[in-house]
């Protein structure tokens, strides 16, 4: 298949473009990034997703899928014969998607309502549901590695991406915010999955450098006093 | 699967449970159904799904699984004959994308003109159609989304055809212009008179009823 046969548009800083990225890498297929431009919308971006005209977008022999975790599944149906993504048993399956979408739902949210929010006690209630919602997920973990490395068993997989594109945002909050809260006390599980997720060959070359997210935080707070969802 | 033991919990005005129980007609499942009595919460719903707490929660050999559209592709996955996912992965790759946008989109926009008041109130009335417009597109010429007959995103999608005209009437707004929007108008007539889909929907006066005193309580007393 012709690298040109498999576009990903989308921008460095965004751990919701990194899921079809990981997942592409997992199953060894090239593709052509295209990096937009922060702060304005391509064409092709526009023409692609109509609907959101968001980022990331896949484009496979010139159709275009849009919203990350739909991308990630999509990826692992059209490439089945690469690594599976997803579980094989439908029980376990259906396990993965339900904590992806709590995590893009609850958990997501809450990160990103701590810089958003207002006052001492305003943000200490959304640490709170930050800790609380890792806590669960800790507990998931548990549950679905089955003693394995991974969410996703001994390898990578579905659950495994939609968590840790955020990893990198976690610790810009950690730093902006002065806590850990990927802590032993309250997810011992994910904080050695972290480690693992981070230094995997599918991930380390996509996992942005804390430094420089907190370089872009910074200048989004400046620009719109919020970091990016 | 003789020896399955399937149960749903749900609530009879929950168009989430409603869905899923769409999903296990067309597939022909026997279950148990379990009724809650919101807003007295069951333990046994609380044991099931601690994590959100809410209906419809589906019990496979006493295995749970909450969240409707996720339950649904594991009764497609587990029950595997009459498949309701479109087979092609850029097909079922849309059929999610709508799926998600229905329940992203549509629907907070509705609520939004359901509770709101003035200029709030118009405001999501027009978002609404609007998003309700862009659904139609994803019909793309067919009678159904799922083609010549229903798949997952007709019935991810269907209850809204009853829920957004009642949101109409209560609040007095217009979301499915049949003007507008002729031919997703046509589809949702032509979708819920299916008997299969019509047997399971909750009586209509009842909803009207609940939804009209849903409405007081959010507003705040008189409307």
């Amino acid at each position: 298949m012709a690298k040109s046969d498999v576009k990903v548009l989308g921008a460095w800083p965004s751990p919701f473009v990194m899921r079809p990225r990981i997942a592409l890498n997992l199953k060894s297929v090239e593709y052509e990034f295209l990096e937009e431009t922060v702060g304005s919308k391509s064409q092709l971006l526009l023409q692609s997703n109509p609907v959101y005209k968001k980022i990331p977008v896949l484009i496979h022999h010139g159709k275009p899928v849009c919203e990350s975790l739909v991308i990630v599944q999509y990826i692992d149906e059209a490439w089945a014969s690469g690594t599976p993504l997803l579980p094989s048993d439908p029980y376990d399956r259906a396990m993965a998607r339900f904590w992806a979408a709590y995590i893009d739902d609850k958990w997501f949210p809450s990160l990103s309502a701590i810089a958003k929010a207002q006052g001492e006690e305003g943000k200490e209630a959304a640490i709170a549901q930050v800790a609380e919602g890792l806590a669960l997920l800790d507990d998931a973990f548990a549950k679905c590695s089955k003693g394995k490395p991974f969410f996703g068993g001994d390898k990578i997989g579905y659950l495994d991406i939609a968590l840790g594109c955020f990893l990198g945002w976690l610790k810009v909050t950690e730093k902006m915010t002065n806590l850990k809260l990927l802590d032993e006390m309250i997810a011992p599980n994910l904080v050695g999955w972290s480690e693992r997720f981070c230094s995997h060959s599918a991930v380390k070359g996509l996992m942005p450098e804390t430094h420089k997210l907190m370089e872009f935080a910074k200048m989004l707070q400046a620009k719109f006093k919020a970091p990016p969802s | 699967m003789a020896e399955d033991k399937v149960q749903l919990l749900g609530y009879w005005g929950s168009p989430f449970a409603l869905r899923v129980k769409w999903a296990l007609k067309l597939k022909g499942i026997q279950y148990e159904y379990l009724e809650e009595d919101l807003p007295n919460k069951s333990p046994m719903l609380l044991e099931l799904n601690p994590v959100l707490k809410k209906v419809p929660v589906l019990v496979h050999n006493g295995k749970p699984l909450a969240e409707s559209l996720v339950i649904i592709e594991y009764i497609d996955e587990t029950w595997t004959h009459n498949p309701l996912m479109p087979k092609d992965p850029y097909d079922r790759a849309k059929a999610r994308f709508w799926a998600k946008f229905a329940d992203e989109k549509c629907v907070p926009a509705t609520m939004s003109s359901f509770t709101k008041s003035g200029e709030e109130k118009e405001k999501a009335e027009k978002e609404a159609r609007e998003n309700f417009k862009t659904l139609e597109s994803a019909l793309e010429g067919k009678p159904f989304f799922g083609g010549e007959g229903i798949g997952f995103l007709d019935i991810a999608i269907g209850w809204l055809g009853i829920w957004a005209r009642l949101v109409e009437e209560i609040a007095e707004v217009t979301l499915i212009a049949d003007d507008y929007m002729p031919v997703l108008s046509k589809w949702f007539k032509d979708f819920l008179e299916l008997p299969t889909i019509k047997e399971a929907l909750p009586p209509r006066d009842k909803l009207l009823v609940h939804n009209k005193g849903f409405r007081e309580m959010l507003m705040g007393g008189s409307t």
